[in-house]
């Protein structure tokens, strides 16, 4: 194991995709000449050239739609967003014809693709490019979705989506891409499936369940409670679908205390649904009502002061775990 | 099927006769409501479509918007096949699972069958990318009408075409009504052909009631992307006798103009041609039509009797192979096939 930035991380899963599969090949906007917006795709144009490492005009549909089509005749294309606020602008190609077309054609046409970039809201980029995308395209059948934390999940699930034969959506969190973590030495082949939960911390009086961007803030604040004898276990669901039920409801099985901290807005959000599939199937193991945090259900204001008050922070997050621990 | 330099007119004729009658036949059976769902039919527009595949080799890409039947057809999908998915049925070319606006026929490279106007388009330039990726010498021909032009994925997928030089036919079939709106009134040009320049790709006009005139044309253009992978761009000009959709009565237009292009019709067209040059009789062309009519009457039995599909499959076609979840496979080696299908569910 060896310390690399999520960043790197995203980076050594492309070229070693890349590397392996012929079929595979990088598009989006500054991916090629400029060396990616995030510098993702650093050195990728130098290492494999323009054939697969492709810059694109900014029309999100048309090569997201290319993609699709591409994937339509056996090739394996990977698209970036420079980030997933402007997949919206494609959103018709995500959406409507990558999932839809292995069940239209019959089971003719699988769409293997993987879409990525980053996700979520960074700081004070406003409305606009702020959105947390993985509700809206959760709700699309055929699609799934995954939203790795730290540079080893980033690397492992990227390698995965990539291989996948349906379209993937890799929903990278923008304030993570410099955090640094361990990950396996690149000769070590690295594949973390999808739809596997993983537990990030142990504990035994309350379950976090979180993804993406808070996950660094649940750790945070289970190191903060515990100072005060309350052991929360970090559950990561890394996949949001599918979505590892198991995982959840081992976990709150032990503690029965649960809340939800998500970077989404409330109103249909992962929380949601999360909560609706715990007290379906075990109802019976909560001691206390689950609560969600979550982003204010308003577009994102650029004050940063007003910015902060709409996100998941560690104050919210510590006084939901004292509600549901009557503490 | 044979080669396009000896693939008969007869033999084109009688594809544009198995077009209008299975259509005719669609229009009754959707009347006598053994047919859902929304149903464009083709009829007036035959020798478009009977002209492209007559231009190209079996194994060019082939997509197209909604009014898709009879794409299937020409490409070689089965009357009884596509019958079968109007029905809804387990035999169909979708399996039932798509309907008239979703048709995929894999095997003839017929990839669809899209009803999000202009959504197609940018997939058919990822089928051309993927030609040239491969640096095959295949062609893919996207057909649409003249109401994608005005969509914003339309123009889109044209400025890639032209800044990848991808081999692509944009085949705008201008039956000069978008549902009920006239050319006229959606488009701010004098003529459509002339978005394409825009793009700087090479376009022209073509009568789309004379099925020569429509094959010449793209056997030409083919010819010139094989040698030299470019995107090109075809109006054209044609004409639906019947309404947008089976609900659609077409009021919007005159009964003097459907008129016109009646005596102007494609079928009337290529068989005058034909009995002129004395390859063709009556007595032939009644038994074309005759042996047409057979085969679309025997796809509605077949339609009929085959089974729905069934509802323990209910699953099994939203996602291909679940692979990711029970570990991953090594899909480098993939072949260009369908792949196999599970019981994988996702959420």
């Amino acid at each position: 194991m060896r310390e690399i930035t999520y960043r790197q991380a995203l980076n050594e899963a492309l070229a070693e995709e890349l590397e392996r599969d012929p079929n595979v090949f990088l598009m989006g906007e500054e991916v090629a000449e400029y060396q990616g917006a995030y510098k993702v795709s650093h050195g990728l144009l130098q290492r494999f050239g323009p054939r697969r490492i492709v810059d694109t005009p900014i029309s999100e549909n048309g090569f997201a739609g290319l993609g699709v089509g591409a994937a339509m005749v056996g090739l394996r294309p990977i698209i970036e967003f420079m980030t997933f606020s402007f997949s919206l602008v494609a959103f018709d190609q995500v959406v409507n014809n990558a999932p839809n077309m292995f069940t239209m054609s019959g089971g003719q046409f699988n769409i293997p693709i993987t879409f990525r970039g980053p996700n979520g809201p960074a700081h004070q980029l406003g409305a606009t490019h702020s959105h947390a995308t993985e509700p809206l395209y959760a709700n699309a059948p055929g699609l799934k979705i995954c939203t790795p934390a730290t540079p080893r999940d980033a690397k492992g699930l990227l390698k995965t989506a990539v291989r996948d034969n349906n379209p993937v959506l890799v929903l990278e969190a923008e304030l993570l891409y410099s955090s640094k973590g361990m990950v396996e030495p690149p000769d070590e082949e690295l594949l973390i499936p999808l739809g596997k939960a993983e537990v990030k911390r142990e504990g035994n009086d309350v379950s976090v369940i979180c993804y993406a961007q808070t996950v660094p803030l649940a750790l945070k604040v289970a190191a903060q409670l515990e100072e005060e004898d309350i052991s929360a276990e970090i559950v990561d669901l890394r996949s949001i679908k599918p979505l590892d039920e198991k995982a959840i409801f081992d976990s709150v099985a032990k503690t029965h205390r649960v809340v939800i901290v998500e970077q989404d807005r409330p109103f249909c959000g992962v929380g949601a649904e999360v909560c609706y599939r715990i007290q379906k199937n075990i109802f019976d193991e909560l001691d206390a009502p689950i609560i969600r945090v979550s982003q204010e259900d308003v577009p994102m204001p650029y004050n940063e002061r007003l910015e902060k008050a709409v996100l998941p922070n560690a104050d919210k997050v510590i006084a939901a775990v004292k509600r549901v621990c009557y503490a | 099927m044979q080669p396009l330099e000896q693939r008969d007119e007869v033999e084109m004729l009688s594809l544009m006769l198995l077009i209008r009658r299975f259509e005719e036949r669609a229009s009754q059976q959707y009347q006598a409501q053994k047919i859902g769902g929304f149903c464009h039919l083709y009829i007036g527009q035959e020798a478009v479509v009977t002209g492209a595949v007559a231009a190209v080799r079996d194994d060019d890409y082939i997509i197209t918007a909604y009014r898709d039947h009879a794409h299937a057809l020409a490409r070689g999908t089965s009357a009884n096949a596509c019958m079968a998915e109007l029905f809804g049925k387990e035999t169909g070319c979708s399996r039932g699972l798509g309907g008239s606006m979703h048709f995929f026929d894999r095997q003839h490279h017929m990839y669809g069958g899209h009803a999000i106007v202009g959504a197609h388009v940018p997939l058919a330039v990822g089928m051309a990318f993927a030609i040239k990726y491969r640096g095959e010498d295949r062609v893919t021909l996207c057909f649409f009408g003249d109401g994608a032009i005005n969509q914003g994925s339309f123009h889109e997928a044209l400025n890639l075409a032209a800044l990848y030089k991808l081999p692509i036919v944009f085949i705008c079939e201008n039956n000069l009504f978008a549902m009920g709106t006239s050319v006229k009134r959606s488009t701010s040009l004098k003529q459509i052909v002339d978005r394409a320049e825009g793009y700087d790709i090479p376009g022209e006009i073509v009568d789309g009631m004379n099925f020569r005139e429509v094959r010449d044309k793209i056997a030409e253009i083919v010819d010139s992307i094989r040698k030299e992978s470019h995107p090109a761009f075809l109006e054209v000009r044609t004409y639906r006798y019947r309404g947008h959709s089976m609900s659609d009565p077409a009021s919007y237009r005159t009964k003097q103009e459907l008129e016109k292009y009646r005596l102007d019709d494609p079928i009337t067209r290529l068989r005058a041609q034909l009995t002129r040059e004395g390859r063709l009789t009556n007595e032939q062309f009644d038994l074309l039509d005759k042996r047409a009519k057979e085969t679309v009457l025997a796809a509605v039995k077949f339609a009929e009797k085959s089974p729905e599909p069934p509802l323990d499959k209910l699953y099994d076609y939203t996602y291909a192979n679940g692979a990711a979840e029970a570990g991953v496979p090594d899909t480098s080696k993939r072949e260009e096939s369908a792949p196999k299908e599970s019981g994988a569910t996702a959420g």
